[in-house]
């Protein structure tokens, strides 16, 4: 199942996946994560500080991207460093009641380097929103057997 | 409102524990729509060699903002927390973090520099498992970068 090291090469695709997220999904990741900051929940305060309205936590776009990566080591323990710089807002869209999305986040990973002496790879994450990378430099170090 | 430039250099010392529990190591982990059984059931874990539910690679950011909050709270510091947009994050682990461990962070402002009207603060969450005995165990260092929009930004 998890992919050894002496079968990846630089460049391969780890895969994909669409994030689907709704105003209720930041409000979970608010109370998880235990970050309130209303610019995540509250329409007339997020755009009372001059954004264009209520935005994902980047936390939680880092947090759901790296799934991709712990799925595919096949132990979320192997991700032993994961960073990323926030480039754009996701705006995520009211349809509460509705059942549709409030925003749709693509994620697709590709091996970028390897480390044969401490057998890692560098998983690069391309993090799409509405046709912008949202994330940039995302880059999950994966330790392998 | 200006960032006091002085806040380069400061540290806070580590200051509540902070348990991790099962629950919430599932409940971090549906928040990020994480599906992988070491997150939430006890002997996929084990199954795997962990003592324990593992969490997910960004669960550390609770206990570096809890320590960042030490900052942002700070009359001294003049953040406006309303203005404040992450601007880059990094985990790096030393070991996986377990339900049942028991956290202190350190807080280490590294960079504070004026950007527009306003300012781009860099901290370093140092986080140690606490171990029987008076010891600890390094765990996870976070770095965090977050931009305090100047009015107009």
């Amino acid at each position: 199942m998890s992919p050894t090291f002496e079968e990846l090469s630089v460049g391969q695709d780890i895969g994909s996946r669409s994030i689907e997220v709704t105003r209720q999904d930041l409000v979970k990741y608010a109370g998880a994560s235990g970050d309130f900051n209303p610019i995540h929940w509250n329409e007339a305060f997020a755009t009372g500080v001059e954004l264009p309205g209520v935005i994902a936590h980047g936390m939680f776009t880092m947090g759901a991207a790296v799934q991709l990566v712990s799925d595919w080591a096949g132990d979320p323990a192997a991700v032993v460093d994961y960073q990323t710089r926030f480039t754009k807002p996701v705006l995520v869209t009211d349809t509460t009641g509705t059942g549709d999305a409030g925003a749709v986040i693509d994620v697709s990973g590709a091996v970028g380097a390897l480390d044969a002496d401490a057998r890692t790879a560098r998983v690069d994450l391309t993090v799409v929103f509405d046709g912008q990378k949202v994330l940039v430099k995302a880059q999950a170090l994966v330790r392998l057997a | 409102m200006t960032i006091n430039p002085d806040l380069q250099g400061r540290s806070y010392p580590a200051a509540e524990v902070y348990d991790v529990g099962r629950e919430k190591i599932r409940e971090f982990a549906r928040a990020v729509k994480a599906t992988h059984p070491a997150h939430f059931d006890v002997d996929a874990a084990q199954g795997l060699g962990h003592p324990d539910l593992v969490a997910p690679p960004t669960f550390a950011i609770i206990i570096a903002q809890r320590a960042d909050a030490q900052l942002i709270e700070d009359p001294e510091a003049g953040i406006d927390f309303s203005r404040v947009v992450h601007a880059d994050q990094r985990f790096t682990h030393h070991r996986p973090i377990f339900a049942g461990d028991r956290l202190v962070a350190e807080l280490h402002v590294d960079g504070v520099r004026a950007m527009g009207g306003g300012a781009m603060i860099t901290t370093r969450s140092e986080i140690f498992a606490l171990t029987d005995g008076d010891g600890r165990e390094p765990v996870s260092t976070t770095k965090s970068s977050i931009l305090v929009r100047g009015e107009g930004q």
